[in-house]
């Protein structure tokens, strides 16, 4: 069988179950492609291929004795701030370049009894800063749909690896906006489950109130399969809630009527791209034959405020995450020097690139004495009051729909030096992140020949109903099934 | 110019840089007078009053750390073998709370009469430092535990109540060990074994008034701790410290004249010495006219002094912010209502149970009820000793056991640096060495001899007797004949008695008691000294 890599998981395996092919097959097919495109696009920054085929082989063995599941054999990226014990694991930093931690993140541990595939580690914004993984310390990623622009970020790798079929499906990680912004630039959906989903015990931290884990994938059936894996409680991570988990694929039906959708005017902001907001309006239109209530003028007013109040939290959190990386225990170490605070000043003046640097001392500045209640305290104000609009507005509405981001993917060297225009790339996804909800983004058609995404919102906990308006937006377009010309 | 007008003036001086001779006609003072020797007079005049306050840490006695399920029982073990992703914070570990610490801490603020709020939660408190892996530590900033509490301590027979602002919990941070090598090039290792153990920190307020004072109540607190079973309370071991905040003003003013942070104090004593030094250096500091200034100082135990280590200027930033990783806590009434009611018998409640129960003066109830291993100890062998007796034999043997705890057996754990659950003695078998003295087959000084024995041997009080035959001679006829040869071969001591001087039967009775070796029943041989004597 030809062209393995460009399964879905759910395909792939019907394949396995079937026995027509082989997770040693799929993988080596998949390993073959890595080869023919990565220099291209440099989704990623570690190549797993021995373990990926160690661990085919153990896929297959277990599928002979009749223990499959959906991801059991099929090949993943990892995004590479998901620690994976034994296997390099760098944040795309020189920080922890030649860091192997001794330690599977949970995520990974669920995969793992699901008897998973991993080909490598997928190339990232530094520590998950950034929105065009040009913040990769080691090399920036290309979109498949146009090498000269960018992925998006922070989980770049992750989508332009699965929009390209350098694997059948990918985790990423979204703080503000990481899963979901890449996967509308790559033309691939990617979803963020709500917060305290999806255990971040492994997932190397930027903003811990804010990060969490999520699939980017081919199709939303994909997304819903991986989401059977890996949400649920975990007793090491605090902030996982307690609930159950439902089966994730019985939301994927295609009928919508009746459903309520709410539009958010504020999200439709100034200098958002006219043929992005025209693909947004004709894939609104679509929502609407397909039987949904949309209402076109809903507001949630504090969303303008959004922007500012993360970049207080973010940095703030993250400039006590990133303290620990000085050189004392692990990772790059400054040893040029007889004096102890010389050498911990050293390895975090030359272990991280300017991006982190630039969170860390926006952070400190507004953690420090004096500032906190002008900045810290008013953000978490803030968050309160967006947290309180999408809840009024879930009072009215299954789920809102937005723009994912105000434009398509970007040309490589754009923004690097404007740190506020890149800022303003995740503006339709931050407020998501502050509120703790869940949101999805899918392919909603092209701009200029670059995919443009839908992000659906829907209230906490309620990934299902995301899942069914996407599936019946799927169902009614073929934008999913669109190939970036590179493949 | 009298009473409180001399206080401000005090306090003017001691705040102000009043170096102007105008300022001095504001206290309608000669203009000629000048302020060195104003400061000077007032000094001598003025009394100070010291205001103390305690922060103590001590580490709580968790089967595992804080925030991870490493052991806490890293004491002797080679450096970093009791450690693990999170106490070492590696990249992507999550803390979870360990729920013992937190009932812990909770029971600490009830026997404290806190207020238990609520609500908790942890913030992370920011500096970098070697010895802190995560770079910040995950503390407890605005909403502790505990609140508002207070404990009484007896200071010359008054009662005296400090106040308690807070406690809270937190994680201790690895061990820094400095070493030099051959070459003279300095360098520092890390022991990560203490990383992560549960710390509870208990604020007192500015309420104590002196050196003693903070002793008492360190040793109070570290009493309380111990019955709650919290703690072990070493100070050595530094499993349980005490940093002070001390400042001295005008006897009757409420400001204070500089506030001075005093560290590395490793044993009560050094907590009492610190003080004083620093109480004294403080006011020998005001009667020169100087300032002092906020700063920290350490303790320096083989020089007894203080030293300056940090002023305020460069006080740190902690940049507290609300742990993101730990949802805050939520302590039901029923919760703390089921931790309160759990909540053993404490020191105080014992002493007043000692004094009323088994009738015992207060000296006694108070050394007893010092420690909750004492005072246990004192209870199973007085339940044991009365086992066949009357109620009213209780007053009597509680006093008996009492003696023996608090005389022989204290000097011999001192002197052995035993710990009475190292001991060999156990309660029944210090009932059983009563008993023997009771019935009369040991004699008092017989009965110290057979205890040191036991103490070392283990053995039991009838084991020792039979073996060295140390039965005590009550026979009258076998004790007459040794007081008449003792009295041939002191002529000169019966002379004496018999002429009026006293201290010499007390002589001839050592006499006889010594040619017995001890064994015979000193009661009878007074009685037949005297008769044989005859009266003076």
């Amino acid at each position: 069988m030809d062209n393995l890599h460009q399964l879905t998981i759910h395909e792939a395996h019907k394949l396995l179950k079937d026995k027509k092919i082989s997770s040693v097959e799929l993988t080596e097919d998949v390993l073959n492609h890595i080869h023919s495109v990565e220099d291209k696009v440099h989704a990623c920054i570690t190549l797993t291929e021995e373990e990926a085929i160690r661990s085919a082989r153990t896929a297959d063995q277990a599928i002979a004795r009749g223990d499959i599941r959906p991801l059991t054999g099929v090949p993943t990226l990892i995004k590479d701030v998901i620690c994976t014990k034994g296997i390099r694991t760098t944040c795309a930093s020189k920080m922890l370049e030649n860091f192997i931690p001794p330690y599977d993140a949970s995520v990974i541990r669920r995969l793992q009894a699901d008897n998973y595939v991993i080909v490598g580690k997928a190339n990232m914004d530094e520590f998950a800063m950034g929105s065009s993984t040009e913040n990769s310390a080691f090399f920036v990623t290309h979109n498949p749909w146009d090498i000269d622009c960018v992925p998006g970020g922070s989980s770049g790798g992750s989508a332009a690896g699965v929009a390209i079929d350098e694997c059948i499906y990918a985790l990423g990680s979204d703080t503000g906006g990481s899963i979901r912004q890449p996967a509308a630039f790559c033309g691939v959906a990617g979803l963020k489950p709500t917060y305290g989903r999806v255990s971040r015990y492994g997932l190397v931290a930027f903003a811990s109130s804010l990060d969490q884990i999520g699939p980017i994938t081919k199709d939303v059936t994909d997304c819903a399969l991986v989401l059977n894996t890996i949400t649920g409680h975990d007793a090491r991570d605090a902030t996982t809630v307690p609930l159950g988990v439902p089966d994730y694929t019985r939301a994927l039906k295609a009928n919508i009527k009746g459903m309520r959708i709410g539009v958010p005017k504020e999200y439709f902001v100034e200098g958002m791209q006219a043929e992005v907001r025209s693909v947004l309006e004709v894939a609104i239109q679509k929502l609407e034959e397909l039987g949904a209530i949309v209402d076109w003028e809903v507001s949630l007013p504090y969303t303008k405020y959004g922007l500012a109040a993360y970049y207080i939290l973010a940095p703030s959190e993250a400039s006590a995450n990133l303290a620990r990386y000085d050189g004392v225990k692990y990772g790059y170490s400054y040893r040029n020097t007889n004096n102890m605070w010389e050498a911990m000043e050293k390895t975090k003046q030359n272990g991280f690139g300017a991006e982190v640097k630039r969170r860390i001392m926006l952070g400190t500045y507004a953690l420090s004495a004096g500032y906190y209640d002008a900045y810290y305290l008013k953000a978490q104000k803030v968050r309160t009051l967006i947290k309180s609009d999408f809840e009024q507005a879930f009072q009215n509405y299954d789920v809102l729909v937005t723009p994912t981001s105000p434009t398509v993917a970007f040309r490589i060297g754009e923004k690097v030096d404007d740190p506020v225009a890149m800022y303003l790339s995740d503006l339709c996804t931050l407020p998501i992140n502050i509120a703790g909800v869940p949101a999805i983004s899918i392919p909603a058609g092209f701009a200029n020949g670059l995919p443009v995404g839908m992000q659906f919102i829907s209230k906490h906990f309620d990934e299902e109903s995301l899942l069914k308006v996407s599936y019946a937006f799927e169902q009614a377009t073929d934008w999913h099934n669109q190939k970036p010309p590179l493949s | 110019m009298l009473g409180r007008d001399i206080f401000q003036i005090v306090e003017y001086f001691a705040t102000c840089k009043a170096e102007t001779q105008s300022e001095l006609h504001f206290f309608d003072l000669p203009s000629a007078c000048p302020i060195t020797l104003v400061i000077a007079i007032l000094s001598h005049v003025v009394e100070y009053e010291t205001i103390i306050g305690l922060e103590v840490h001590s580490q709580l006695l968790t089967r595992s750390k804080m925030y991870c399920s490493c052991s806490t029982d890293y004491a002797g073990a080679p450096p970093n073998t009791h450690v693990c992703p999170v106490c070492l914070g590696m990249p992507g570990v999550l803390p979870t709370v360990n729920q013992r610490a937190v009932e812990f801490t909770i029971m600490t603020a009830l026997a404290l009469n806190c207020t238990i709020p609520g609500h908790a939660k942890f913030d992370r408190k920011n500096y970098p430092y070697p010895d802190l892996m995560k770079g910040y530590q995950i503390s407890q900033y605005d909403m502790p535990m505990g609140v508002n509490g207070y404990l009484v301590i007896d200071i010359e027979g008054k009662k005296r109540k400090i106040g308690i602002t807070r406690v809270h919990l937190e994680e201790d941070v690895a061990k820094l060990v400095h070493r030099t090598a051959p070459d003279g090039e300095s360098y520092s290792l890390v022991d990560v074994n203490r990383a992560g153990m549960p710390l509870m920190e208990i604020v007192s307020e500015p309420d104590i008034g002196s050196p003693e004072e903070a002793r008492l109540y360190l040793v109070k607190l570290r009493s309380i701790l111990q019955y709650l079973g919290v703690s072990t309370g070493n100070m050595e071991e530094g499993s349980f410290r005490c940093d002070a905040n001390i400042s001295i003003r005008p006897a009757g003013t409420t400001q204070y004249l500089g506030k001075v942070e005093v560290k590395n104090m490793n044993s009560f004593r050094a907590v009492f010495r610190a003080l004083e030094y620093e109480a004294r250096r403080q006011r020998e500091a005001m009667s020169g006219g100087e300032k002092i200034p906020q700063e920290t100082r350490g303790w320096v135990d083989d020089k007894g002094i203080t030293v300056s280590q940090r002023s305020k200027e460069y006080a740190h930033d902690y940049r507290y912010f609300p742990e993101p990783d730990i949802p805050p806590l939520a302590f039901s009434p029923e919760f703390v209502e089921k931790i309160h009611s759990g909540l053993p018998e404490l020191p105080s409640a014992r002493y007043d149970r000692f004094i009323s129960q088994y009738n015992l003066p207060s000296y006694d109830a108070e050394l007893l009820t010092d420690s909750r291993a004492m005072a246990t100890y004192f209870e199973e062998c007085v339940a044991i000793a009365t086992q066949n007796s009357g109620r009213q034999e209780l007053p009597k043997k509680a006093k008996a056991v009492s003696n023996w705890l608090l005389g022989d057996f204290t000097r011999l754990l001192n002197a052995s640096n035993t710990s009475l659950e190292d001991c060999r003695i156990k309660p029944a078998q210090l009932a059983e060495l009563l008993e023997l003295v009771e019935q009369g087959t040991l004699s008092g000084p017989l009965s110290k001899t057979v205890f040191e024995d036991m103490f070392n041997t283990g053995k039991t009080a009838t084991a020792i007797v039979a073996e060295k035959g140390l039965v005590q001679i009550t026979d009258s006829g076998e004790i007459a004949a040794l007081v008449e040869k003792i009295m041939a071969e002191n002529e000169k001591a019966v002379a004496d008695y018999r002429a009026g001087k006293e201290s010499s039967l007390t002589f001839l009775i050592g006499q006889v008691m010594k040619a017995s070796r001890g064994k015979a029943n000193p009661a009878v041989v007074r009685q037949i000294v005297t008769d044989k004597i005859g009266g003076k």
